[in-house]
């Protein structure tokens, strides 16, 4: 038996918080804090503390879980021995390209009867990067807000302004050059748009933001004299924006998706 | 075998939120998920009946650690909490300032912390998680909580303004 006499302790007191007190004890420690402002408050905080603790991550559990970590894709890995992670995105990035090119075939094709992961979001995202291309891409002067030569602190801005860490790919090898970027509204809040452009003055653009929505395979929007590549990874999605040239515009996205996924997947 | 990745299935979701609460990095707390997750259905073995969650949790414990070990030796990289960018108002920014504070404890601290208060292990699970006296578990409770109410009470490093 406990003696309620005890004196309580600071042991006592988290024990209580966290509810591992014995019950005649639990008791002994309530009576003993109603005289005991200043203990009783020092409580509080820690009860807050934890409140406020459950408040911000509490909802996790809620979250759809992204592929990877479906135990059958897990599993599927695991078999196939260690986390080779970068045979694995390049496999990953060849695979849901066969499957994109299907998809936006079929989409182009069947347009709305072809089955889309997330409509919506697809839909939203690709009408707000086709607009911010189209406004600024013909933009001589002022096209970014940040140019190119500064990318390091490009980086940390939008990082920090779209709440997950930027990556800016580096497009040299495919004749590309850096312009610049801007933060743009986005459908669901901050939006992240750089700029790329080629030597003979084609433009190419990237629009992403973070997103709440499945993982999916590359999907092609056509339009008017501009096209797009969309997809979202567990984190963001992503629209590679370009000239209607269907080839070219998949040779791009496909070394920015090669880029971004690569740099998710870090082991 | 199908009981145990059953088992394993269902400690996911929790996992993902520990390890959120852990790195405060979505993309970085899946991978040690993934990681956690793998280690686990490969040492399947291992496992002589218990608690498995705690067992995952050990598990994933020990490979943050790991992480932080091999960060530790890498050049240091400038987090972008650094940077001049105003917080942003919003959905988030209530959890903003204990996010910063759980970033301040010193690991095994928030380890112990975020099993007791987020993932409601007993201090008995969190002993055996982290191979400890029930003892030392709590005093690293105890410094976890002083710290954090320090940290909100204003004893937080003054914030830099880069320009």
């Amino acid at each position: 038996m406990i003696d309620r006499e005890l004196p309580v302790t600071e042991d006592d007191l988290h024990a209580y918080v966290d509810g591992e007190l014995p019950a005649g004890r639990k008791e002994a420690v309530t009576a003993w804090l109603a005289a005991h402002p200043e203990q009783a408050a020092l409580v509080a905080a820690w009860q807050a503390q934890g409140d406020a603790i459950r408040t911000r991550y509490g909802a996790v559990v809620n979250e759809t879980l992204p592929i990877r970590l479906k135990l059958d894709q897990v599993l599927r890995n695991s078999r196939a021995g260690g986390r080779p992670w970068k045979a694995m995105a390049a496999a990953a990035a060849a695979a849901i390209f066969m499957i994109g090119g299907a998809t936006g075939w079929m989409a182009r094709g069947a347009s709305a009867s072809a089955p889309a992961p997330a409509p919506s979001v697809f839909e939203r995202f690709t009408a707000e990067a086709l607009e911010a291309y189209r406004l600024y891409v013909v933009e001589v002067r002022h096209p970014v807000e940040v140019p190119g030569s500064e990318r390091k602190h490009m980086t940390q801005w939008l990082s920090k302004r779209l709440g997950y860490e930027q990556r800016i790919p580096d497009l040299q090898s495919i004749g590309l050059r850096l312009v610049g970027g801007r933060l743009l509204p986005g459908p669901t809040g901050a939006a992240a748009f750089y700029m790329y452009e080629g030597p003979s003055g084609e433009r190419f653009t990237i629009y992403c933001a973070r997103v709440e929505a499945p993982e999916t395979a590359l999907r092609f929007k056509d339009g008017e004299r501009a096209a797009a590549f969309y997809w979202a990874d567990d984190n963001a999605a992503y629209v590679v924006t370009g000239p209607a040239n269907r080839e070219r515009l998949e040779t791009v996205t496909k070394a920015i998706y090669e880029q971004m996924e690569a740099g998710t997947k870090k082991s | 075998m199908a009981t145990f990745q059953q088992d394993v299935e269902a400690t996911i979701p929790a996992l993902r939120r520990y390890a959120r609460a852990l790195t405060r990095d979505a993309d970085i707390a899946d991978d040690l998920v993934q990681d956690t997750l793998v280690r686990a259905l490969r040492s399947e073995h291992l496992f002589h009946g218990g608690e498995l969650r705690s067992w995952m949790y050990t598990i994933l414990t020990n490979l943050n650690r790991n992480r932080l070990r091999s960060l530790a030796r890498r050049p240091a990289m400038s987090s972008i909490d650094d940077n001049d960018a105003p917080d942003l108002a919003g959905p988030e920014a209530g959890g903003r300032d204990i996010e910063r504070a759980l970033a301040t404890l010193v690991e095994d601290q928030r380890n112990a912390l975020l099993l007791v208060v987020l993932e409601g292990l007993s201090y008995r699970e969190v002993a055996t998680v982290q191979g400890v006296p029930i003892g030392t578990v709590m005093s690293r409770l105890a410094r976890a909580r002083a710290q954090i109410k320090n940290y909100l009470e204003g004893g937080r490093p003054t914030l830099r303004r880069v320009k």
